[in-house]
């Protein structure tokens, strides 16, 4: 829990800097610690986000250099077929994790498609937590019908199935040929972005209304409201502020949701087409389905290995995220 | 209570209404059925598609489609007969649909019965002592599970227990050439799909109900309960357990779509007849007449169900007044 100042009992004092001078005169330890630092530690004693962040950063490391890191191009063969079958080889010294259809490196190829996803997760998730961040805002203090509808709309979207709704919607999106300069082709890396960026600000939007909706009637609004300040300025500099942790909290799961649902349009058919720097975790994702049924387990355990980890990662990086800024919450693990 | 409901049905109407018009449009623009006409039928003459057009209502611009939607609309009301035939193979709709609805219902039933009643008794189990061993062990693993996208676990278990071990089948609802009614096969076909869609019910329902108990243990009407002097189990059943249950009884209605999603993957791993195939095929397909009814399907459920989330939250918790 919190860890207060320590207060002698028997000594008195007017403010926290007699306190100090007291508290040092008796050889005590005095440290102030501001919220965020608080935070910042409630944040590492959850193992499970303190694991997790470790375990992230590592991989960020590998991916980001992963010329460096990879044995082999995204797109090599590990020799030629020249020299003899190289397909389906179960792994081995020359291919860890094995090698796919046409012969190439499963572990070079998982590194260069969880750098794809990342990126995929996160311009997604930066893009629908801007958007859904001041929607939300503005419909939280606004009120009125803008709220009632936008509140209306979203509910009715998030209880679709969501793998239907997303076909639909990238069909729909895809047939708006006045888009096409804006969002790209169908099967591109961009369109990907963009479509889960669409998808994931309603589901921020909800939660940042909700935030604004219980710090509106506070105080310190109240006092910003009544020296003159804009709505538009309430909004950037003190309701935003205030809802850091549900944001941030929002943009863990919108990125997970981006790299997770980027998969499963893979496997269906309907992600992005693999190409120079566009393999995606989606495109390996999308080898474990023959794989299962022909008995290349390898196939299916590293790809699907690979993404169960960056999503059990961001989780718990979310779930610490929420424990930090909310302490009131049990941290249950 | 009864005039509340009357007019949250006959508000459904329009929505109904308003919501499959743009599912109509969408599906109009993203999966063009002229283009799939053409793709289905290469040689078909100018004329023949022209007749095509007339037949299905598929005018351009918006007044176009606004008619075009009434004229499907209307079709589509007056029963599967006069609903239009599918663009690839020509057949009727409606047998298949049929036939995969009540394949996916079947599995559908069971995940959610098994799913919501192991998830409700883990989050009890977990929410009766907050932070001891069994509460970590819990939490920690629902954890888990939930991180597991739906299609992973769908592969894995095929791998393990249908390719590896053999134990049980891979697709379908029933072996290759099977004629006839057998409950013994269905079950053994259903058990891996069934057992995918439930885990991540049981992970999702544990930590709802865990939550839901923290919130209402610390409520006044426990102390009063405990302080009338029954027993703490008495307490469990009749005060923390009911009241726990007010929030889940609207997510039980608002997670169907939840349900549906998991099962369209799961069904299209298996290769299980259910709505899913039918969906994504029908998605590759680019085929109006079929995606029109299922999405129809869809979103009348959609709306049905967050109307009862609505009114079970109303109907459970006497504080919230209907207007």
């Amino acid at each position: 829990m919190t860890s207060l100042q320590p207060v002698h009992e028997s000594s008195s004092f007017e403010t926290f800097d007699e306190l100090y001078e007291i508290s040092e005169q008796e050889g005590l330890d005095v440290k102030t610690l501001t919220p965020s630092k608080l935070a910042w530690r409630r944040y590492w004693r959850h193992k499970g986000a303190a694991i997790s962040t470790v375990i992230f950063i590592a991989l960020l490391i590998m991916v980001i250099f992963a010329p460096v890191f990879a044995r082999y191009g995204v797109n090599e063969a590990v020799f030629p077929i020249s020299e003899g079958p190289n397909q389906f080889l179960s792994p081995r010294s020359i291919a860890w994790f094995g090698t796919d259809d046409i012969g190439r490196d499963i572990y070079s190829r998982l590194l260069y498609g969880i750098r794809t996803s990342i990126f995929i997760g996160v311009s997604a998730g930066l893009i629908a937590v801007t958007i859904g961040s001041i929607v939300g805002s503005i419909a939280g203090l606004r009120g009125g019908k803008l709220d009632d509808i936008l509140m209306r709309v979203t509910d009715i979207f998030l209880a679709f199935p969501f793998l239907v709704l997303i076909i639909v919607v990238r069909e729909f999106i895809g047939g708006l040929t006045f888009l096409e300069p804006v969002m790209g082709d169908k099967s591109s890396i961009r369109f990907i972005i963009f479509l889960f960026a669409i998808f994931g600000w309603m589901a921020v939007a909800r939660l940042v209304r909700g935030q604004v909706l219980s710090l509106k009637e506070r105080e310190f609004i109240e006092a910003a409201r009544a020296v003159g300040a804009s709505n538009s300025r309430i909004i950037a500099s003190h309701l935003l502020p205030n809802s850091i942790g549900p944001i941030l909290v929002a943009l863990s799961l919108t990125i997970i949701a981006a790299i997770v649902g980027e998969s499963t349009l893979a496997f269906f058919g309907f992600g992005p087409q693999p190409g120079t720097n566009s393999t995606s975790l989606g495109n390996l994702v999308l080898l474990s389905r023959s794989g299962a049924t022909q008995g290349n387990w390898w196939l299916v355990v590293f790809p699907c290995g690979a993404l169960v980890l960056l999503a059990i990662c961001i989780n718990f990086i979310g779930d610490g995220l929420r424990d930090a800024f909310d302490p009131k919450m049990d941290s249950g693990r | 209570m009864a005039r509340f409901i009357i007019r949250r049905l006959l508000w459904l109407i329009p929505t109904v209404i308003f919501v499959t018009f743009i599912v109509y449009c969408a599906v109009r623009i993203g999966w063009d059925p002229v283009a799939s006409y053409l793709r289905a039928n290469p040689r078909a003459s100018d004329a023949k598609v022209q007749q095509y057009i007339e037949v299905n209502g598929l005018y351009e611009g918006f007044g176009g489609y606004v008619r075009g939607y009434f004229e499907w609309l209307w079709a589509f009301v007056q029963g599967p007969d006069h609903w239009p035939r599918s663009i690839k193979g020509s057949g009727e709709v409606y047998p298949t649909l049929r036939y995969s609805f009540f394949n996916t219902m079947r599995l559908a039933g069971t995940a959610a019965i098994i799913g919501i009643g192991v998830g409700l008794f883990f989050g009890v189990v977990a929410g009766k002592r907050p932070g001891g061993a069994v509460d970590g062990i819990v939490n920690t693993t629902a954890f888990f599970v939930g991180s597991v996208p739906p299609f992973v676990s769908a592969i894995i278990l095929q791998l393990v227990f249908a390719v590896q071990l053999g134990w049980f089948s891979a697709s379908g609802v029933y072996p290759a050439g099977h004629q006839g009614f057998d409950p013994w096969l269905m079950a053994k076909h259903m058990v891996l799909p069934v057992f995918v869609v439930a885990i991540q019910t049981i992970a999702g329902y544990t930590r709802y109900m865990r939550a839901s108990l923290l919130d209402v243990s610390s409520a006044d009407y426990l102390r009063t309960a405990r302080a009338k002097g029954i027993s703490e189990r008495q307490v469990m059943r009749g005060h923390t357990f009911r009241n726990a249950l007010i929030p889940i009884a609207t997510v039980v209605a608002i997670d169907i779509g939840a349900l549906i999603g998991g099962l369209i993957i799961t069904e299209n791993i298996f290769n299980y007849p259910g709505m899913g195939v039918f969906f994504i095929d029908a998605a590759n397909d680019g085929d109006f007449p079929r995606l029109m009814p299922f999405l129809v399907i869809i979103t009348v459920s959609v709306l049905i169900f967050n109307l009862l989330a609505d009114l079970s939250y109303a109907y459970l918790d006497p504080r919230i007044r209907l207007d």
